[in-house]
């Protein structure tokens, strides 16, 4: 798709609207929501204008990483229907303004993380960036099915490094937050995998529907969501939440697992329209809202 | 040396938009950085975080 675009178009400016789409605004808001958590589950007090320019320099971090993803992969991007219409496989926008965008963004936000919060922030930023887009996108996405097990490490990061803009150092807590969104990456992009196999499949992306094919990836959803739904428990136990956090993770984990029951157990035939892997999808993504939420109202509640 | 392919043609109109709408968009982001950084400064002169 790229190669078909006109000098005349070239020359146009990009429009700041396919800029802002580079950033990946929907992946965007999660990242800002559970770095937000993570900043206002610390304890002591962050002045207001400090912890407003921290997450904005995680939000651009993010932002920046979307980019610099979406300039490596906009070949891949052009072979799957789900992703033909971005900016770059659409050719609204040429590689090098993606690049130099992605990568100032990225130069900016460890700037600003630094001169708003703490070198340990800036520092755990900087690692974040480069392991999304050197580790997952460039070396282990087209390489293993396992790319998002080990990839999803980059999404953890963001209430990790809002603690730590905080304090200035590590707790048990952010660390166990985590593991959780960890955990939670493998269920939740696999559920995507199961119902959008055939378009990573025609990009040569060896997800792991596509390699290990369905009823593996259906089991290895259901191990995974076993053992996030103990990470996300783990908490109230060890004594670093009160009860509200335990009870929340408890209900909403155990219908985690139901519906990831539902998928693990499951086989399908021709035409099937998969509709429990839907739900297990959208359900993961308010899961995780709800679950930092209810660790900032937790820790609000004890204070 | 000339070019012996001349340039198509493209949308001034268009050309012109785009340029101003991202040269609105940059002076806004510029002005809030400039509020924000002065911000910063400010809540960091005021004590410990």
């Amino acid at each position: 798709m790229a190669q078909s675009l006109t000098h005349a178009e070239t020359a146009l400016p990009a429009d700041w609207r396919d800029l802002f789409a580079l950033t990946k605004p929907r992946v965007m808001s999660l990242v800002v929501f559970t770095a937000l958590c993570g900043l206002l589950a610390a304890p002591g007090h962050v002045h207001p204008v400090l912890a407003f320019s921290s997450i904005l320099a995680i939000a651009l971090g993010a932002g920046a990483s979307g980019a610099l993803n979406q300039w490596y992969e906009a070949g891949l991007d052009a072979k799957m229907k789900r992703t033909a219409g971005r900016p770059l496989p659409a050719g609204r926008l040429d590689p090098q303004t993606a690049l130099h965008f992605g990568v100032g963004l990225a130069a900016f936000s460890v700037f600003l993380m630094l001169f708003a919060a703490n070198w340990q922030a800036a520092a755990l930023l900087t690692v974040s960036i480069l392991f999304y887009v050197i580790v997952y996108t460039m070396w282990l996405k087209p390489r293993t099915p396992q790319n998002i097990v080990i990839g999803g490490a980059a999404g953890a990061f963001p209430p990790l490094i809002g603690w730590v803009a905080a304090t200035g150092s590590m707790a048990p807590l952010p660390v166990l937050l985590f593991l959780l969104i960890f955990l939670w990456t493998p269920p939740h992009f696999w559920a995507l995998a199961l119902f959008v196999r055939s378009d990573y499949a025609a990009a040569g992306i060896p997800m792991m529907p596509v390699v290990a094919g369905e009823p593996s990836t259906r089991r290895q959803i259901l191990f995974y969501a076993l053992i996030m739904a103990a990470a996300a428990i783990a908490p109230w136990p060890l004594g670093y939440t009160g009860a509200l956090y335990g009870w929340c993770a408890a209900a909403l984990s155990a219908v985690f697992v139901a519906l990831s029951v539902q998928v693990g157990l499951r086989r399908t035939g021709e035409g099937d329209r998969m509709q429990p892997e839907k739900r297990l999808f959208a359900f993961s993504v308010a899961y995780l809202f709800l679950l930092f939420g209810a660790v900032v109202a937790d820790h609000w509640l004890i204070a | 040396m000339t070019d012996e392919t001349p340039p198509e043609p493209f949308d001034e109109a268009e050309y012109r938009r785009r340029q101003r709408s991202r040269a609105n968009l940059m002076g806004w982001i510029l002005g809030a950085l400039a509020f924000l950084f002065f911000f910063i400064t400010m809540a960091r002169m005021m004590g410990p975080k």
